[in-house]
């Protein structure tokens, strides 16, 4: 434990000074940065609404790879599974036959995560089946997704009259989910991350599927003779991954932006993978993580009208984060060794 | 150019590989090196080829000391090694492979020496055909012009005739005639007697790293096997025979795939009560045999039959199998049968039937405890698999075994143990499971085979060469047969 606190002191200043470094080298004034960033993220409460919204669908997108994590492969693919979860909940909501939105909104839910869950499964499939790698399969999953996803906000689903890159037609008021007053964060995307939370927690830690997980990423040659069918763990694992994806899509269209934009996972597929890394596949400090991610993120888009500097500085950020985390991990994996 | 081992010494922490061993193999000469596995033959090849280095004593080319501390300065002295799997470069052709290693030369002069060398030992090689299409023994043919090309004056062969067909074996045996006529000299490694009778001048045994026996040609087979494995005294403690059942295994003229030539022609049937030795050298066929009966690989052709039901050609093939109440303890346990970053109690859990979905940590705890108490395992329960020794983690293993298994199918199960951990598993396997458990077992130690089993089943080349009542054979008869004696 006095190691893991020591790990986490020496990866923060090994963030603040690498960024300190950058910013140096871009001629920015390094102390005035870092409080715009931190009065762009957490200033105010619209900013801190921001930052939540963030926050939510990475949490549930980094829940759903520590399944997969937790068995071993790597779901590259988890953008496209926001994407398509995005898709199916809007298929469900641009249905004109069903008007109630008490209805329309859980339908909606349900097939984002089944709609997700099989484009996991399909990465999945093409991995047990076709013996493609899942980081190949899922990338170019992705690549079909954003194409797909391009076609209909240019096709089928534009907007009467025109189309364009700013995304479908907004939904119907009575479609948003509602909000807590005063701020602009949904109550049920809050809900939802925090049940996904705990029920990964409870699968992970407590239940004989978490322990069966571990074991086939441990370890799929000896867990054939604990008669645990390493292939069909791999389809779960991936498909539950999917749902989660699916969930966070459902949230983009209904409480974030309203409409299907081609951006609409936003890189929080591939933010999640590193937070899981970050987070030493461990559930625990996920929430604190992707509070800090989600803060950079949307702390850092002022930096350009502020400071003109690029707003690439929180990538920046991240990439040293991440790069530092994995140095730590490496030392602490060259410490076992000894 | 002569070749003098002084007083070698080859220690790998606390264990002694090689001792005081003194060797000489002079030019003009093949000098065979024979052993069971283990012994220290590798090893002490790839001291000669500076992969390894020494822990005591001198080598002596031609007289003069070397150092040999790395695989260049050997080769730069012109020692050449034939690798038992020919390690080049599948994905470049004939004469790409030729040309690796030596200074760089135009290709055509390249070409002119490739064909001139396969000319004169009348092999038939196409220097722009891909090496991924040749068979291994023409690959070895290559990897051999190659090392005279490359001027080895000093020779290792690994096993050289393992995987090359019977032509091609009778096309290489001139050739290393030839060579040690035109002064080259020869170190053969080889378990086969018969190839080393026909080509050896001279040999030297190795048993647990030491010299047992030098002797020159003509050979007497009897005294080599038993500088080989050992002079053992029949043992007159055997253990009690069993009653046997109905045929609880069978294999049907089964064909497979697996180690380095697979299992052929193999029919078999195991009753229930039976407890089988699989005797061979390392890689005959005996572990596909086992993983075959446990369903983890498949027959190409044949049946495997478990129980009356022919398991299927697929990966339901090991949970058919689980379902029978058949049971696999691999050699590598920690790689094949335990997870690293897993507890005992967890893999107490996760053998467990019909256990609750959600886990209490503090019971399965408790369970574990039980266990490890009754088995004597040095652990506890939250602790790691990886953290155990080798003895503690078979009998995790043991406790893990159903103890109502019909079937035990077991790769080296004394491998790495102590005497003492030896016997308590043996007294486990036979004493605390039902008697009408048919257990099948490999192992490298001949001795422990004649000692526990009721029938032996000898492989050699991924044939069963001889299957016998273990009273009606012995020690010299298994060894030879182990070694292709006819």
């Amino acid at each position: 434990m006095k190691q893991l606190s020591a790990d986490i002191v020496l990866g923060i200043l090994l963030v603040l000074t690498f960024t300190s470094l950058v910013l140096l080298a871009a001629g920015a004034p390094v102390f005035a940065a870092f409080q715009n960033i931190w009065l762009g993220s957490f200033g105010s409460s619209m900013k801190i609404g921001q930052v939540l919204n963030v926050c939510i669908p990475l949490i549930i997108c980094s829940c759903g790879l520590l399944f997969t994590f937790r068995a071993n492969l790597w779901n590259i693919g988890i953008e496209g599974q926001i994407i398509m979860g995005a898709i199916g909940g809007m298929a469900v909501l641009r249905m004109d036959s069903i008007s109630n939105p008490t209805l329309l909104l859980p339908l909606a839910f349900i097939a984002a995560m089944v709609t997700g869950g099989l484009w996991g499964l399909l990465a999945g499939l093409l991995k047990t089946r076709g013996g493609v790698h899942e980081i190949f399969g899922g990338l170019g999953l992705n690549f079909v997704s954003q194409g797909f996803i391009l076609w209909l906000i240019f096709g089928p689903w534009k907007r009467p009259g025109i189309a364009s890159m700013s995304g479908t037609e907004l939904l119907k008021h009575k479609l948003w989910l509602s909000t807590l007053p005063g701020w602009r964060i949904a109550i049920a995307g809050l809900v939802i991350a925090g049940i996904v939370f705990l029920l990964t927690w409870l699968l992970l830690e407590k239940s004989r599927l978490g322990l069966k997980l571990k074991a086939i990423g441990q370890n799929p040659r000896a867990a054939l003779l604990y008669d645990i069918s390493p292939e069909g763990y791999y389809l779960l694992s991936i498909a539950l991954a999917g749902a989660c994806a699916g969930m966070a899509g459902f949230l983009q269209i209904t409480a974030v932006y309203h409409r299907l934009i081609p951006n609409i996972s936003s890189g929080y597929g591939y933010l999640g993978l590193l937070l899981v890394m970050l987070a030493g596949y461990r559930i625990g400090p996920l929430p604190l993580l992707a509070l800090f991610f989600a803060g950079l993120n949307v702390g850092a888009i002022q930096l350009p009208i502020v400071l003109q500097l690029d707003s690439a500085l929180s990538g920046v950020i991240q990439g040293c984060c991440v790069l530092s985390a994995l140095f730590i991990l490496g030392l602490e994996k060259k410490r076992r060794q000894k | 150019m002569d070749v003098e081992f002084k007083h070698i010494g080859k220690r790998f922490g606390a264990v002694q590989a090689l001792k005081d061993i003194n060797l000489r193999a002079i030019s003009g000469s093949i000098h065979g090196l024979i052993g069971e596995n283990g012994a220290g033959k590798s090893t002490l090849m790839k001291i000669l080829t500076g992969y390894q280095s020494r822990s005591e004593g001198a080598i002596f080319i031609d007289g003069s000391r070397v150092e040999l501390k790395s695989p260049e300065e050997a080769a730069d002295l012109g020692i050449g090694m034939l690798y038992q799997e020919p390690m080049d470069f599948p994905s470049l052709t004939v004469l790409d492979n030729f040309s690796l290693g030596c200074p760089p030369q135009s290709e055509s002069h390249l070409r002119r020496s490739l064909l001139e060398l396969s000319t004169r030992f009348a092999f038939h090689l196409v220097p722009e055909q891909m090496v991924e299409l040749l068979t291994v023994g023409e690959r070895q043919q290559i990897e051999l012009l190659r090392l005279i090309h490359c001027k080895t004056r000093i020779l290792i062969l690994d096993e050289p005739t393992t995987g090359i067909s019977p032509a091609q074996k009778e096309a290489l045996f001139p050739v290393l005639k030839q060579l040690t006529e035109e002064g080259m000299t020869i170190l053969l490694v080889s378990h086969k007697l018969e190839e080393v009778a026909a080509l050896c001048n001279e040999v030297t045994v190795l048993r647990h790293g030491r010299i047992t026996h030098h002797t020159k040609a003509p050979f007497h087979f009897p005294e080599l096997l038993h500088a080989m494995f050992g002079s053992i005294p029949e043992h007159d403690d055997k253990e009690a025979p069993r009653d046997t059942g109905d045929v609880v295994l069978s294999f049907h003229t089964v064909e497979a795939e697996g180690e380095r030539l697979g299992l052929h022609g193999c029919t078999l049937n195991v009753r229930a009560g039976e407890i089988i030795g699989l005797a061979g050298l390392d890689g005959a066929g005996q572990s596909t045999l086992l993983r075959l009966a446990a369903g983890l690989t498949f027959p190409e052709q044949g049946d495997v039959t478990l129980f009356g039901s022919v398991l299927p050609r697929n990966s339901s093939a090991s949970h058919i199998a689980q379902r029978q109440q058949t049971a696999f303890l691999p050699a590598d346990r920690l790689e094949e049968a335990l997870f690293h970053d897993i507890s005992l109690s967890e893999h107490f859990s996760l053998k467990e039937h019909n256990p609750p979905f959600l886990q209490s940590g503090k019971k399965s705890c408790r369970q574990a405890e039980k266990d490890i108490a009754t088995f004597s395992i040095k652990g506890k329960a939250e602790d790691m698999a990886k953290d155990l020794s080798g003895g503690n983690q078979q009998r995790l293993l043991l406790a893990l075994l159903d103890p109502e298994s019909r079937l035990v199918l077991l790769e080296n199960p004394t491998r790495g143990l102590d005497i003492r951990s030896g016997q308590w598993v043996w007294q486990y396997l036979r004493n605390e499971l039902p008697p009408d458990t048919a257990i099948l077992f490999s192992s490298p130690e001949l001795d422990e085979i004649l000692h526990y089993s009721n029938r032996i089943l000898v492989f050699h080349d991924g044939e069963i060469v001889l299957d016998s009542d273990v009273h009606n054979t012995n020690h010299d008869a298994v060894a030879a047969a182990m070694t292709g004696v006819q």
